[in-house]
């Protein structure tokens, strides 16, 4: 640790002397730990936080979010609208304009037929692309000029910035990955583990699953920064370990996803050595509600819409009786600590989609959700749990094995005990639970429970494609191999019309109402119990500046302005 | 001897086939899904479109008559292209990647393996020196004050858990005291004496911790082999020929207790190159064992089924060295 107070010193020295200026690689060494290894270095192979992390300190995308969820230009001039004529009149293209004199990292310079080039190899066949989400109905990708792109739809796009905007989708260079297209993709090793870049960092060794040396990219195009000479991001262990290294031993500068017991972590940030951050993006811990009969005498037709209604959770006065019965509160402080805000929310953020409607379930009212039961006609039985017409309020509860989630279980099932409604809980292995292998019975698709929890989200800042995930056709069932994302098999009409009025709709204030609406009737209707409106939590030593924790794009997203004080 | 060598290695072939057969019906029975740690952001579509470029759509016995070329023919002709330098055929071979990395499983293995088989490997070592002379003296004073001591200890050794030790271990050692690093840095090159005495205190934590737990185990065989030996008649020959003490303790009963100490350090040898898994994980040594459980925590099936298949192929030849050496050593035991 001499070294690093040397350097500190050092700095500090540098940072006092009035003539000083901050130029590149003057802040030594930068250690980051994710604890959760990066595997490889090409976010197209790989759609895993660590990795699409890792890569971000290298590939740069054309616009990115901000801490605070605004699009900034990154390689491109400005953001493409239509009131500057980016974005045509029809909303079918949007043309980007690149900045001019950006190079890759080896000297040569970024074109738009580089870009050009990333769309035809995720949009490539059999090449398995992870990040093909983000090219939805593009229809071509062409270059017009050396420096202009223009991307064409097949169908008005009202929020063209799904390609090459955020971290998932940054740009290759051309000239690196041109032999590795489609299904010679995951043979490029050598491509895949040290891609050229426009970022601030080169890759120097990559190890895949233990640990990247990179060193400040002599050709980044401010002559200043990155501040950094060297990083070393390394993975493995636990997230306990990494917040202890850097807040308790202070090895480590940087640490990702601290999700641990919040009263240990203030009690290790008590160290005084680093600082914890938490930032809240759009994921949301929820209860999915079956709307369908997950009665095993059913068979294939299990869980299905085929299978007829579930037996009591089609009834809104239960639905509405279990979320009363929540402490959202208490689950926050419980699981989360600085992580975690109560919501009655599907869609939690940016601000303006945000729907006050709910609130109604941020307080916690057992008395009330009795009364509602009482009138409902749901009454106790000889057992003490209510009934009606001979079915009990009996759910099976499923989630996936993590600490804070068995802890929130057995809070609710003790809430739900007092006012007559009896849990059987279950918790299934992650890798099983949100694999989707088609022979096993416990995915989150099969569904094969009354009530299951699990956190949602989406990238970026438009909620579009993310509401989709309620309307009819995206139901899981066996005619589609349980592809889908409609977990409650919540059908309603209306919910796919107004959709579908949401895709066509280009204002944002007005695009922003259809939102508030789509998420009250999922809220009102029963389909979802939100929970908790999960944020980020990270740390990073007390000398390190700039570090600005964002939840809209990569974690990574600045750390050439990071510094070291 | 030699028949019986040849007789149990022709016999071993069938039985790896087998041992694979099963390890790939194991992984692929398992309700473990390659994109199952993916963002929610990912849509069920193009996970589908991740799983059939990973071949999974394939019916399992293509997929494992796949990896038997790969793994018995491809690589093996890779690695003597590389060593010999020379091309065989057009060289461009499907070897066996690894889903995650999609590098070759092999690549990362090689990689791998000298830390595990320094930190690993040096535990062992430190173990059994540790242990023998603890065994020796345990059996010769039986129920003294330093045999009370060295059967609390390696009781201790024995049922305390690693990933107790090792958090205990850095909560003093790094946190309170601040004297050794919590993580390992594998990046270190050793180069000079300043980074030689990095790399001891690096590793200095994680050798312990395993030491303590084989010296534990080897120290109790030694003791009870000990004891055995001691009592025999030929200790009271010896003694009444007039030999000294130490020479009948060091010569006549260490060397007779040793044959079947041998033989269970040999039997765990290949415990050395699985890695400690926990350990491993604690003290975040890129070993092999942390690859493994990267690679189960990911349904990284190609590369599970190597490294498994790899620890299934030591366990195997370790038990043939072991009977071999138990021969070798003691006489009396003979195999033809």
């Amino acid at each position: 640790m001499k070294y690093r107070s040397i350097l500190a010193a050092a700095a500090l020295a540098l940072a006092s002397a009035p003539m000083a200026q901050a130029g590149r690689g003057d802040a030594g060494n930068l250690n980051i730990i994710y604890w959760q290894a990066a595997s490889i270095l090409n976010p197209y192979l790989s759609g895993g936080t660590k990795d699409i992390d890792a890569s971000a300190l290298i590939l740069e995308p054309l616009a990115r979010y901000d801490e605070n969820g605004n699009m900034v230009p990154w390689l491109a001039e400005e953001i493409p609208t239509v009131a500057n004529g980016g974005v045509s009149e029809d909303l079918t293209t949007i043309t980007w304009k690149l900045k001019e004199g950006i190079k890759w990292s080896d000297g040569t310079d970024l074109t738009a037929d580089d870009v050009v080039f990333t769309a035809n190899y995720c949009m490539a066949p059999d090449g398995g692309c992870q990040g093909l989400a983000a090219f939805a109905d593009v229809a071509n990708v062409e270059a017009l000029d050396p420096l202009t792109v223009k991307i064409t739809f097949d169908k008005p796009k009202p929020f063209p910035y799904g390609p090459f905007v955020g971290a998932t989708t940054p740009i290759i260079q051309r000239a690196q990955f041109e032999n590795c297209v489609g299904a010679k993709a995951p043979e490029c090793t050598e491509q895949n583990f040290n891609p050229v870049g426009t970022g601030p960092f080169r890759v120097v060794e990559f190890r895949a699953n233990d640990v990247i040396t990179m060193e400040a990219n002599p050709n980044y195009r401010d002559p200043d920064k990155p501040h950094f000479a060297t990083l070393t991001f390394k993975g493995g262990g636990d997230a306990a370990a990494a917040a202890r290294a850097v807040l308790e031993t202070g090895e480590f500068d940087y640490a990702w996803n601290l999700q641990i017991d919040p009263a240990i972590l203030s009690q290790m940030a008590k160290g005084g050595k680093g600082t914890v951050i938490s930032a809240f993006g759009t994921a949301v811990e929820r209860l999915m509600v079956n709307l369908t009969n997950p009665d095993p005498a059913l068979g294939e037709k299990r869980s299905t819409l085929e299978g007829g209604p579930h037996p009591f959770l089609t009834d809104p006065a239960v639905r509405r009786a279990l979320s009363l019965a929540i402490d959202r509160n208490l689950l926050a402080e419980v699981g989360y600590g600085a992580a975690g805000q109560a919501t009655c929310n599907v869609v939690p953020a940016p601000a303006i989609y945000v729907s006050t409607a709910n609130d109604e379930c941020l307080v916690q009212d057992i008395a009330k959700a009795n009364a509602i039961l009482d009138e409902a006609g749901w009454l106790p039985g000889p057992d003490g749990i209510r009934q009606k017409d001979g079915v009990r309020l009996s759910i099976l509860y499923q989630t996936s094995t993590n600490a804070v989630r068995q802890d929130t279980q057995a809070l609710i099932k003790q809430w739900w005990s007092e006012i007559g409604v009896e849990t059987e809980l279950k918790n299934i292995d992650a890798a099983v639970f949100f694999g989707g292998d088609q022979s096993s019975p416990d995915t989150f698709q099969k569904f094969y429970a009354d009530i299951e929890m699990y956190t949602n989200l989406f990238d970026g800042t438009d909620p579009e494609t993310y509401m989709k995930s309620w309307t009819c056709e995206e139901i899981p069932s066996p005619a589609n191999n349980w592809l889908g994302s409609n977990m409650p098999r919540y059908c309603n009409p209306e919910y796919d019309a107004l959709w579908a009025k949401l895709a066509a709709t280009g204002p944002l204030e007005e695009r922003a109402e259809i939102v508030k609406q789509l998420n009250d009737m999922l809220v009102q209707d029963g389909a979802m119990i939100p929970l908790i409106h999960r944020g980020r939590v990270s740390a990073h030593a007390n000398s390190l500046t700039g570090v600005k924790l964002n939840t809209w794009d990569s974690e990574m997203w600045n750390v050439a302005d990071w510094d070291r004080q | 001897m030699l028949n019986y060598t040849i007789r149990r290695l022709m016999f071993t072939v069938p039985v790896l086939l087998f041992i694979s057969f099963i390890i790939f019906l194991l992984l692929d029975l398992a309700p473990n899904d390659p994109t199952g740690n993916l963002p929610m952001t990912i849509p069920p579509e193009v996970r589908q479109q991740i799983r059939e470029s990973l071949g999974l759509d394939q019916p399992i016995w293509v997929r494992y008559l796949l990896w038997c070329k790969q793994f018995f023919i491809n690589e093996p002709l890779n690695i003597i292209e590389q060593w010999f330098g020379i091309q065989i055929g057009d060289g461009d071979r499907l070897r066996v990647r690894s889903w995650a990395t999609r590098s070759p499983v092999v690549d990362l293995i090689v990689e791998r393996l000298p830390q595990t088989l320094w930190v690993v490997g040096m535990s062992y070592v430190v173990g059994i020196l540790i242990a023998i002379p603890i065994g020796v003296v345990s059996a010769y004073r039986q129920y003294s004050w330093f045999d009370q001591i060295g059967t609390f200890i390696s009781m201790v050794g024995f049922s305390v858990p690693t990933f107790f030790t090792g958090v205990l271990m850095i909560v003093i050692f790094s946190v309170w005291l601040g004297w050794f690093p919590s993580i390992y840095d594998t990046t270190l090159v050793v180069e000079d004496w300043a980074s030689f005495m990095q790399q001891v205190r690096q590793m200095a934590m994680p050798v312990f911790v395993l030491a303590l737990f084989n010296a534990a185990q080897i120290s109790r065989f030694m003791r009870a082999s000990m004891l055995d030996n001691l009592n025999q008649d030929y200790v009271r020959t010896a003694r009444a020929k007039g030999l000294k003490e130490r020479t009948v303790l060091l010569v006549h009963v260490l060397r007779n207790s040793l044959i079947p100490v041998v033989t269970v350090i040999a039997l765990n040898v290949p415990q050395v190159f699985g890695g400690a898994i926990i350990t491993e994980q604690v003290f975040k040594v890129n070993g092999l064992g942390q690859l493994l459980i990267i690679g189960i925590q990911g349904a990284d099936i190609p590369l599970v089924q190597t490294l498994t298949f790899i620890f299934a192929v030591l366990i195997v030849l370790f038990n043939l060295i072991a009977d071999i050496l138990y021969g070798i050593l003691d006489p009396r035991i003979r195999y033809d």
